[in-house]
């Protein structure tokens, strides 16, 4: 199948992702080509398997104590951040 | 001193023929010297790296120091490291300075070892032939016009070229397996669950298994005692315990059955390479080892498996960078969605965009059961497949990759292409197996390597078989001519 226009600009959308206009022709290209390579899977027998979600048979997620374990350390952490003040991460005007 | 292995190196310093500061040294002037030439390295450490060493000197001379005591390695630059730059070869996070180490980082740290640097690599880990990292491609060091493989094409260029004896890698579809091959050096992808995951940045978080690039399976073994292991910081870390896979190596390979995986050698496999892979059988039967031929129906339905749950995975995990938090931010955004917008598109590259745009089609609204759950089935019956096989064998092997090493530039302008380099190495990563690619000979000039698959957690035993071959083989210790 092929991916219109439109449909790559929906996705970049969704993906929240800015593309140059001269990208979004060859994302069309591609992603049709992906989504053919993936369309071979139609001729895979799947009547009754279960989908397989994590790659050991039989494990689950473990699950901790809800207890704190992490101490205080926003300062390192917000150290990489783009703009903090006061302790807080800024971003622009949501509600004007 | 370069020309040593990593168990020559700990050995020689705990025998006091050399000291650390003298490794660290030498080795640092390597790196320096092949930067303009390979550019395996995106960032390197020589202050710390030189403080560590010293520290090390002085732990050896008082008889302490861990099992990998003042070894120099380095990091794929996709490892956290605490107050050294962690890009994952990414403009997103050129200036990400992590403030915790990844939990393979503070145990290697713990054994002893010291970082030299951070490694080159694929974007976020996407990529066969180390050519979508924001910093520059890396080059083969068997012929600098060809690509190193990727995703960890750094680690593994730097392992070929002596720059370190062993690195730290990773691997989803064949990252760690694929750039072996191509660069002539022995790779593991461990068991998933058996290497954690806390601090590796996230790609595909049901598929991504930290391991080791080294120049032998005995290199590997001694690596991954140390970097395996239960952590509870890892949801989806496995609470087994780690045997000894160095004590394990020399077991004989009398009553071994080896499976050859029929579907890895039909079409798409050089003629060559699949000569090399034949000898290299032969030779494992010779030492006591039992062939037969066995078939994984399924299996060639990996690649188009892989190019749904990956990129399904990496949309969902690399949602995280919005220009909030850590990572890149666009100037002067208008609005929150112009700061979403533009730090993402600005942040990532093409190949990056192009998975997370697969991701979130696969993942949309009235696509999810076409494309996710079908591939989620399909990879179900991948599985039994290998469940099966392993009832009658214990170890699967074939070729790693389809052909050696191809010229930079070769692949680049279509990405299946591309996608199909990890055609053999894929279905691993789909059942959560260890497996492991050791070289086993040269097509024109460059190295091919010999994939082993194992049951799940028989990380010991693919390493034994490798390294039984590797005693009668001496590719493992061949060394690019520039770098010898």
């Amino acid at each position: 199948m092929s991916l219109t226009r439109a449909q790559i600009e929906s996705i970049a959308h969704l993906a929240r992702l800015e593309l140059e206009p001269a990208e979004v022709p060859l994302y069309q290209e591609s992603l049709s080509r992906i989504l053919a390579l993936v369309g071979e899977l139609e001729r895979a027998d799947t009547g009754g398997v279960a989908p397989m979600a994590h790659p050991l048979p039989g494990l689950t997620q473990r699950l901790r104590p809800d207890a704190v374990t992490e101490e205080d350390r926003h300062e390192l952490y917000q150290a990489c951040a783009p703009q903090v003040a006061a302790g807080l991460y800024l971003v622009p005007k949501v509600i004007e | 001193m370069h020309t040593h292995t990593l168990t020559e190196l700990a050995a020689g310093l705990r025998a006091g023929k050399f000291s650390s500061v003298e490794l660290v040294r030498a080795h640092l002037a390597r790196i320096e010297a092949s930067q303009p030439v390979l550019n395996a390295f995106i960032s390197i450490a020589a202050e710390q790296a030189l403080a560590a060493a010293a520290a090390a000197d002085r732990d050896l001379a008082a008889g302490r120091g861990g099992p990998l005591a003042g070894v120099p390695i380095a990091h794929k630059d996709l490892f956290c490291t605490a107050g050294m730059r962690t890009s994952c070869g990414s403009r997103m996070l050129d200036n990400f300075v992590s403030p915790y180490d990844a939990t393979v980082v503070a145990k290697l740290k713990s054994a002893g070892a010291i970082t030299l640097g951070k490694l080159n690599m694929d974007e976020f880990a996407m990529g066969s032939s180390n050519e979508t990292s924001h910093y520059g491609p890396v080059r083969n060091p068997w012929n600098t016009d060809y690509v190193p493989g990727g995703s960890s094409g750094g680690s593994a260029a730097a392992v070929a070229a002596r720059l370190v004896p062993a690195a730290t890698a990773t691997d989803t579809g064949g990252s760690i397996r694929q750039p072996a091959a191509l660069c002539g050096i022995t790779g593991i992808k461990p068991t998933y669950g058996r290497v954690s995951r806390y601090g590796m940045i996230a790609f595909a978080s049901s598929l991504d298994q930290g391991g080791v690039l080294a120049r032998s399976a005995q290199d590997a073994a001694l690596m991954l005692r140390e970097m395996a292991g239960f952590d509870p910081r890892d949801s989806t870390s496995v609470d087994t315990p780690v045997p000894d896979y160095v004590a394990a190596l020399d077991a004989p390979l009398a009553g071994v059955r080896i499976g050859i995986i029929r579907e890895f050698l039909d079409q798409g496999l050089d003629p060559e390479n699949e000569r090399r892979i034949r000898e290299a059988l032969s030779l494992l039967e010779r030492l006591g080892a039992s062939l037969r031929e066995v078939s994984l129906p399924n299996l060639p339905l990996s690649v188009p498996v892989y190019y749904v749950v990956a990129p399904a995975e990496c949309s969902s995990n690399l949602a995280r960078y919005d220009g909030v938090r850590f990572g890149h931010r666009c100037q002067d955004p208008r609005d929150l969605q112009d700061l979403y917008r533009r730090s993402r598109g600005e942040g990532f590259g093409a190949e990056v965009k192009r998975r997370i745009m697969t991701g979130t089609y696969v993942l949309s609204a009235g696509y999810y059961d076409a494309y996710y759950l079908k591939a989620q089935r399909v990879r179900q019956l991948i599985a039994a497949d290998f469940r099966r096989a392993f009832e009658e064998v214990d170890v699967l092997a074939g070729p790693t990759t389809p052909t050696a090493a191809f010229p930079l530039g070769a692949k680049t302008a279509d990405p299946i292409t591309m996608y199909l380099n990890d055609i053999y190495t894929i279905g691993a990563n789909l059942a959560g197996l260890p497996a492991l690619s050791a070289p086993c000979g040269f097509v024109h000039g460059l190295p091919v390597g010999l994939q082993l698959v194992g049951p799940h957690f028989a990380e010991a035993r693919i390493l034994n078989v490798a390294h039984r071959y590797q005693r009668e083989t001496d590719w493992h210790l061949r060394t690019p001519e520039r770098f010898a």
